[in-house]
């Protein structure tokens, strides 16, 4: 047997972990089914494909791959017009579709000395910066729906899936900013220097993502 | 605003210890042989130049430009990059010297950073430029270069990617048909983003067969063979020009014998956009971005001597990191010496360092930091001097 490349993948823990698993196995990786997503390691090994999976926060899965501790990753487009890494933005995996939105309470009109709550400051400030307004971005790690409710934002900038959360907190969609899906990326240097491995890989996966396009 | 920390530094700046600046110093001089031995001359540039001149031809993004104001309210701005300065003095100070022109040069320059976290503001380089001669050999001539210096790293593997940047305006403008689309897709293709690339020539309101083309584009990665499919690929003459450039540039490489670390990209883009012709970025070691050079024919036709040129920047702080070598050890001795034998321990000082030791002198009731030196030599009295 032919000795592969040996690359390290950074993984985003959580739910684009699964779907991501599952289209590495159908491109033909001898990924083992038994993981469960609460596992608590950090780094998951598969020495028959000479492939290391690192399990990772998905907002740092950029950062592992630009400073090339990792080779590929897979993660949300929102992290990556979040982070604006350096890093090559290879094939769309096309799965955990979602859209990053603008969104407020009903009654919502615009004044002066306009707050925005968003866990993602960087989009949020560029998106309104183009739309010409001039907006207060208050950065927030998690439960932002609360933010207009309670007077602390006019408006908050989020990912949007079903759009149930939103409703259940009483606030409606205003503006689409742009869809997301999650992607692979990979390191500069490592896909020059690791270039057939990758080039394998990335056949492999477009034509598991066309499949499952179709199905659709 | 807060009282800085006696040792804040301003962001994105940093010092380098006694054993970092000593592999600094191995790889500048390795590298300087390199030059050296190819014929290269080196200058030095001042670290301020005017925006007006020097800063504005730098294709840096001006908002990278470190600026200020000198006491007659001219802009001033800490170098962003070399190629601009060089340019400067191959038209000014050199004017009279014959072309073709090779120059070399160490030094660091400074772009500011966006968004700060962790990444640097000023860095360390060291390139070369190569003035006159539009031929394929003299392109060729800065890419051997570049693969001799960091195989002299001892920089293994070793890879460059060349690209053309006129061929892919050429043949993004025949597919498109307009240079606001070329704009669009080459800023994809620069900041490496592939499915953007798809998703705009998706978009693009061409025929499907225009498109196909378009999307073909990112499989030309390869060595010789990318030149036969893109042959068969356009009729676009530029394009075609762009593409014999490149077939005679692989001959005269396989020629210096180092075509087996160069392969072609011809979607490759860099972020500075002065280049005209080839373009070409070096990697290397556990996954270092190591350089970037290419062909830039109008820079000096703007300080008035149009001149074809290119040339290379090694990037010197991923340098120091991914070169496995370093500067030989010497050998550190500390002397311990009494009133009474002073006098014999400096002469024994002397005699070790004309050795090539590196000596240091202590007097008997010191602390010697035992753990500093390779050696400890307590020097005896031996007889009275006076």
């Amino acid at each position: 047997m032919i000795r592969q490349t040996p690359l390290t993948l950074a993984m985003p823990k959580g739910r684009i972990f699964g779907e991501a698993l599952e289209l590495l196995k159908k491109a033909g990786l001898k990924v083992p089914g038994e993981w469960t997503e609460d596992s608590r390691k950090l780094t998951i090994e598969v020495p028959d494909e000479q492939l290391s999976f690192l399990m990772v926060k998905p907002m740092d899965v950029p950062t592992y791959v630009e400073h090339g501790v990792a080779d590929l990753g897979v993660v949300g487009k929102d992290v990556l017009l979040e982070e604006e890494r350096d890093v090559h933005e290879l094939l769309d995996l096309m799965i955990s579709p979602c859209r990053i939105s603008v969104a407020g309470m009903p009654d919502w009109t615009p004044h002066a000395n306009l707050k925005v709550a968003s866990k993602y400051p960087h989009i949020a400030s560029q998106w309104f910066k183009q739309q010409g307004e001039q907006v207060q971005v208050i950065h927030l790690n998690g439960s932002v729906e609360l933010a207009p409710m309670i007077g602390l934002a006019d408006r908050i900038v989020d990912i949007v899936s079903s759009g149930r959360t939103l409703q259940e907190n009483g606030l409606i969609e205003l503006e689409e900013i742009t869809k997301i899906t999650s992607r692979l990326i990979a390191n500069r240097a490592s896909y020059r220097l690791k270039k057939g491995r990758i080039s394998g890989i990335v056949a492999g996966l477009t034509r598991v993502v066309a499949q499952e396009g179709a199905l659709r | 605003m807060s009282k800085l920390r006696t040792f804040e530094k301003p962001t994105g700046v940093r010092d380098l210890p006694p054993d970092i600046t000593a592999k600094k110093r191995w790889v500048e001089a390795r590298v300087e042989e390199c030059f050296r031995r190819w014929g290269y001359r080196e200058v030095v540039t001042p670290t301020l130049e005017f925006f007006e001149t020097v800063g504005d031809a730098s294709a840096i993004a001006e908002h990278k430009l470190f600026k200020l104001l000198d006491k007659q309210g001219q802009t001033l701005v800490l170098r962003p990059d070399q190629t601009a300065p060089i340019a400067r003095v191959v038209s000014s100070l050199l004017g009279e010297e014959p072309i073709p022109m090779r120059l070399h040069y160490h030094g660091n320059v400074f772009r500011a950073q966006e968004r700060e976290a962790g990444r640097f503001a000023e860095f360390h380089q060291s390139g070369v430029e190569l003035v006159g001669d539009a031929s394929p050999e003299a392109d060729a001539e800065v890419i051997a270069l570049a693969v001799e210096t960091l195989k002299e790293l001892g920089i293994a593997p070793l890879q460059l990617v060349v690209g053309h940047i006129d061929l892919l305006d050429a043949l993004l403008l025949e597919q498109t048909g307009s240079s606001q689309n070329v704009e669009v897709l080459k800023q994809s293709l620069g900041s490496r983003d592939v499915v953007a690339y798809q998703k705009q020539v998706s978009e693009l309101d061409i025929v499907s067969s225009k498109q196909e083309k378009l999307l073909q584009l990112l499989r030309f990665c390869g060595d010789e063979e990318v030149f036969t499919l893109f042959e068969e690929h356009t009729h676009c003459e530029r394009a075609l020009a762009g593409v014999n450039h490149l077939r005679r540039i692989w001959s005269v490489l396989q020629d210096w014998g180092v075509a087996e670390h160069v392969m072609f990209d011809l979607s490759l883009v860099g972020s500075l956009d002065y280049y005209t012709g080839i373009y070409f970025e070096g990697y290397g070691a556990a996954g270092y971005y190591l350089l970037s050079g290419g062909r830039y024919d109008h820079l000096l036709a703007r300080f008035g001597r149009d001149h074809p040129a290119r040339g290379f920047a090694l990037k010197t702080d991923r340098l120091i990191m991914a070169s496995p070598g370093g500067p030989r050890k010497i050998e550190r001795i500390a002397l311990v010496y009494s009133v009474r034998s002073r006098r014999k321990a400096f002469q024994q000082a002397n005699y070790l360092r004309t050795k090539g030791k590196a000596v240091v002198l202590y007097q008997e009731e010191d602390q010697v930091p035992d753990q500093e030196f390779d050696r400890v030599v307590r020097v005896k009295e031996e007889g009275l001097d006076d």
